[in-house]
């Protein structure tokens, strides 16, 4: 059982309180229908899945509900650092 | 026989004798016995058969490592637990145990030809053999293995016992709790803030308890503990898991070591412990020896005869041998001579012995054979000799003995440190792998820290011998009776990889995974491959570190605790009125109200012609509804959806479909504009949560520059639907402020007034192809309401209809259930719902994909409806279609059937399906394969009832 820090909330809560949203900061293209096959299938479904840090959505669903973002290690599953939506992801990794 | 009790010694009560049985056989042990040490001192040698060739099996160590000894304890009827490690059953009066996987006895066993004939069963053999016919799986292969190939039988009864689940929280927890533990749990302490240690055994001491030099030390720390205000002691707990950020999972039994007419109150605890620092002394595990006869009974580790002689008083034999290739089996050789035991030789597999021990045993009068090894075991049931021989290929010389212990050195007990993803070390020196850096707050310490002296030993892979490997019956794995050769002919056949000989050979796979077999399958595998044992890996410790019970791991939830049951307002209601219900997500619905001794068919059917006929009443309480508010709300859901929202004006509903962005439909429902900052939306009963968060994912991540709000009022409303020809007669007494005639109030509008006093938010809509309404009331209303407009159609023929009829209805009409007639792969021009997508749109979630060119592509499976031939033939949901019955093996498949009933109204069974190109079909016959027969069926219009409309618009 994780604790995830909400950095709204501005607590430690457990995971259970949480839910994955996949890769962040991949943006929806504000035109779709500019974008050829090719692009826009790399927006919807290529993922860079690295080994190690990973910057990615969560949602704190049984607690504020707000959408945040997170760089977790995905082999030792740390969680380096969380944010709030719309802001960048902090340069280094460590909180 | 061979082991006996000695006349003195161990930390057993000899003044407090216990009765118990095994295998029906009555037997006595003491007070501090466990079941292993109490049957050891009655001569019993035989504990199990094992699992593949059903060789007779004895004991081999005294503690969770144990592969053979597995039992089964009977506490009454729904008590039985099976696969329980003897050593580690604690002894009490009237303890009923049995032996596991023999039939029909445990010292005759049928299934022994599997040993008999083991060439037949080499590695891989499962894999290999059992294929192919599929039929020859379902009547042969796997009713003969699941027979003969087993553990204990589960119990057949309902767990009569609870289970409780805590938490804790503390600044360090200790897990073990040896001499090392107990240390370190007291240097904690000193620091303040609280302490937790917890050891699986009865009593603290690990180690030590088979060590009485040790014990007036540890009674001295003992009593430091209990001094210590800020220590929890927690004994017969098992940590059986180590989760991220210091969680520990463990669970304390409470009452198996006492007789059950003893016991109250739960049977086992689950502890969730988070701890600032965890510090693991869980110790090291003797590794047996790999050799020809290694696992004849009486061939044990050389702890478990230690810990059997000078904690239990139990000796292992009259002559015992020991085989050492490490020093601890010098000491422990001394050890058992200075309780008492007759310790015949001690061979050595090394050259050179230190001196101090070779004097040592030679003036306890012990036989010393260095440089040699045993190449064969002698007896069946139990050891009646070995034969040995220098370096294994020398002149053979034979010893008759009765135990065998082996003493082949230690693994350092790593599994938790490895749960936490901490590395490991390769250690020379101990032929082990040690805990090397954590990640989490978290250390090692003592023997499963490698900190421990534990003398100076030899890694061997196998034993030298003269025998070749292949020819010998020299055991690595126990339990899953995987020999030296299989991992050899793992190697020959391509494995290279640790996990592949794993998972090819079973090595390590059993419930005890691999405590005492992992670093031996790894030396061989190394010798096999010709290279160094940390290139060839480590396969990954999981939790649980010993078998937990599922009871352990539910706790309270089970029955009404499982999980929520969420109740509608009419729930009581229905349940009076003698409701057959049905789970949906996690709603309780009514599925049909059936009368006399009515069926659900017959119910169905009489609900079904009732609501076309006069007027029927449907509690849709469970439909998702979200309130959207804001001034760009219609923006936002001309986003969403796939229809355009804009232009819907207030006192308007409209269907609305929503796609995820890869274009499949995930949802649908009708909504109304309540007024132009307002909509009351509705979802599929399942997929309100998922929406609610779909929509609010892009309204905070994509569009946050939209303003509009989202609120769940799914439990806010209760929805009471009155739908068919009479439904407008049927409320018209009851509403105020709402002008109910056909124009003013058209199919598709919303109107807000009262209802029975109770103001409402009026729909005028239909998912039964009938005149409805579908009035929306606060939930705490919801009854009442209910039931004014129950008694208001009393005169009109009422009838409460569930969801089954709800199916039904909406089948004949076409209408889909997104979920039952979509999977997660339909778009809108798949179902049919052309219709429902904004063409003009420049963009909406999904739409984009919809032009991917495979969305287009000929094939794709389309929504329509089927006509068995047989108007009586109901298809199954789910079945198969084909266009052509005769087709060879395997035959093409075109679709399935999604929905399929019985109708009323058209006296006969309609489909719904799915099928490869469905819209040019119609007219033609398809075929549904099902056993003993083919079902033909027409391909129409997934439309069976008043295409038109006009019984919807009356
Ligand atoms: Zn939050």
């Amino acid at each position: 059982m994780i604790l995830i820090h909400c950095p709204y909330c501005e607590e430690d809560r457990p995971e259970v309180e949480f839910t994955y949203g996949g890769e962040a900061h991949i943006a929806r293209p504000l035109d779709p229908g500019a974008l050829d096959d090719r692009q826009w299938e790399t927006y919807l479904y290529i993922r860079r899945n690295p080994r190690g840090a990973h910057a990615e959505r969560w949602r704190h669903a049984h607690g504020c509900a707000r959408f945040f973002n997170a760089v977790r290690d995905t082999v030792t599953d740390r969680f380096e650092v969380t944010y709030k939506t719309g802001e960048p992801r902090p340069a280094g990794d460590t909180k | 026989m061979s082991g006996y009790r000695l006349a003195a010694g161990g930390r057993i009560d000899r003044s407090r004798p216990l009765a118990f049985s095994f295998d029906g056989q009555g037997y006595q042990g003491f007070a501090g016995d466990s079941l292993a040490s109490a049957l050891v001192a009655s001569g019993v040698t035989l504990f199990g058969r094992s699992f593949k060739y059903h060789r007779p099996r004895g004991l081999v160590g005294m503690g969770p490592e144990e592969p053979n000894a597995l039992v089964t304890v009977d506490r009454g009827p729904a008590r039985i637990t099976p696969n329980l490690r003897a050593p580690q059953v604690a002894l009490h009066d009237g303890l009923q145990a049995k032996s596991q996987n023999r039939w029909p006895s445990l010292k005759f066993d049928v299934a022994a030809l599997n040993d008999v004939f083991g060439a037949l069963f080499p590695a891989g053999f499962y894999n290999k053999t059992f294929m192919w016919p599929r039929s020859a799986w379902e009547k042969l292969y796997e009713p003969v293995i699941r027979q003969l190939a087993g553990l204990g039988d589960s119990p057949v009864a309902r767990d009569p016992d609870h289970y409780d689940a805590t938490y804790a929280h503390c600044e360090v927890l200790v897990v073990g709790g040896g001499i090392a533990g107990i240390t370190a749990t007291l240097e904690a302490a000193a620091h303040g803030g609280r302490v937790i240690l917890i050891d699986e055994q009865d009593e603290l001491g690990g180690g030590a308890l088979a060590d009485p030099v040790q014990w007036a030390a540890l009674d001295a720390l003992k009593e430091k503990l209990a001094a210590a205000g800020n220590v929890t002691v927690m004994t017969r707990t098992t940590a059986f898991g180590y989760y991220h950020q210091n969680f520990i999972g463990a669970t304390q039994s409470l009452t198996d070591h006492l007789a059950p007419a003893d016991a109250s109150g739960p049977r086992e605890r689950l502890w969730r412990i988070r701890a600032g620092e965890v510090v693991l002394a869980q110790g090291a595990i003797e590794r047996p020896l790999v050799f020809n006869g290694n696992d004849v009974p009486g061939v044990m580790l050389a702890s478990a005869g230690r810990m059997l002689a000078l904690r239990y008083g139990v000796a292992v034999g009259h002559a015992v041998v020991v085989m050492a290739a490490h020093d601890s089996g010098w000491r422990d050789a001394l050890a058992l001579a200075g309780a008492g035991v007759h310790v015949a030789a001690i061979i050595d597999v090394r050259n050179v012995v230190g001196a101090d021990l070779a004097d040592a045993a030679r003036d306890a009068g012990i036989a010393v054979h260095i440089g040699c090894a045993i190449t064969a075991v002698h007896g069946r049931h139990a050891v009646t000799g070995v034969t040995f021989a220098a370096n294994g290929t020398g002149p053979a010389c034979k010893l008759a003995c009765d135990a065998v212990l082996m003493a082949g050195g230690w693994t350092p007990s790593v599994h938790l440190w490895s749960h936490a993803k901490g590395s490991l070390t390769w250690s020379e020196a101990w032929g082990a792998y040690l805990p090397g850096t954590p990640i989490e707050n978290c250390r090692a310490v003592g023997a499963g820290a490698g900190a421990w002296d534990m003398g100076h030993g030899v890694v061997t892979a196998v034993l030298p011998s003269h025998i070749d490997v292949r020819a010998q019956k020299a055991f690595v794995d126990f339990q899953n009776d995987v020999k030296a050769r299989d991992i050899h002919l793992a190697v020959q056949e391509g494995m290279r990889s640790i996990e592949h000989i794993k998972r090819y050979t079973t090595n390590g796979m059993a419930t005890d995974q691999g405590k005492t077999s992992n670093l031996n399958g790894l030396q061989i595998a190394s010798a096999a491959l010709g290279r160094p044992v940390e290139q060839i890996g480590l396969t990954t410790f999981r939790p649980p570190y010993t078998p937990q019970t599922f009871g352990a791991l539910m706790g309270h939830h089970k029955d009404a605790l499982f999980q929520p049951v969420r109740k509608s307002p009419i729930d009581e209601w229905a349940t009076e009125h003698g409701a057959v219900f049905e789970n949906v997500s996690n709603w309780r619905r009514a599925r049909y109200f059936p009368r006399g001794g009515e069926d659900m068919d017959a119910a169905v059917l009489r609900e079904c012609a009732a609501v076309r006929r006069s007027v029927g009443i449907f509690d849709a309480s469970t439909l998702g509804k979200i309130e959207v508010v804001g001034p760009d709300a219609a923006e936002f859901l001309n986003r969403m959806y796939t229809n355009p929202w804009k232009g819907l004006q207030p006192g308007r509903c409209r269907y609305g479909l929503l796609l995820r962005e890869d274009g499949f439909i995930t949802d649908d429902g009708v909504s109304a504009r309540m007024a132009d900052d307002r909509f009351h939306l509705t979802t599929t009963t399942g997929g309100a949560a998922r929406v609610l968060g779909m929509m609010e994912d892009y309204l905070q991540t994509e569009w946050s520059d939209l303003d509009v709000w989202l609120t769940s009022t799914t439990e806010q409303w209760a929805v009471i639907a009155l739908q068919g020809p009479r439904a407008r007669d049927v409320i018209a007494p009851l509403v105020s402020g709402i002008d109910l005639g056909a124009e003013a109030f058209p199919h598709m509008a919303v109107r807000e007034g009262t209802i029975a006093g109770v103001p409402t938010r009026l729909f005028r809509v239909s998912f039964t192809g009938e005149l409805g309404f579908e009035i929306n009331v606060p939930a705490s209303e919801g009854r009442k309401v209910w039931e004014e407009v129950w008694d208001a159609g009393q005169a009109h023929g009422i009838t409460a209809y569930g969801t089954e009829t709800m199916h039904v209805l909406r089948a004949e009409k076409g209408f889909i259930i997104v979920g039952q007639d979509t999977d997660g792969t339909m778009t809108p021009y798949d179902m049919g719902l052309d219709w429902a997508v904004g063409k003009k749109k420049p963009d909406f979630v999904g739409k984009r994909s919809l032009a991917r060119p495979d969305m287009g592509l000929p094939g794709r499976k389309q929504f329509i409806g089927l006509l068995t031939e047989d108007p009586q033939d109901l298809l199954e949901e789910g079945a198969q279609v084909v266009a052509d019955p005769d087709a060879p093996m395997p035959m093409p498949m075109i679709g399935h059937v999604t929905s399929s009933y019985r109708s009323a109204a058209l006296g006969r069974t309609i489909a719904l399906a799915v099928i490869a190109d469905g819209r040019a079909r119609i007219g033609q016959t398809i075929f549904v394969p099902m056993p003993g027969k083919v079902i033909r069926a027409t391909v129409t219009a997934p439309m069976f009832y008043d295409a038109e409309g006009s019984r919807l618009n009356a």
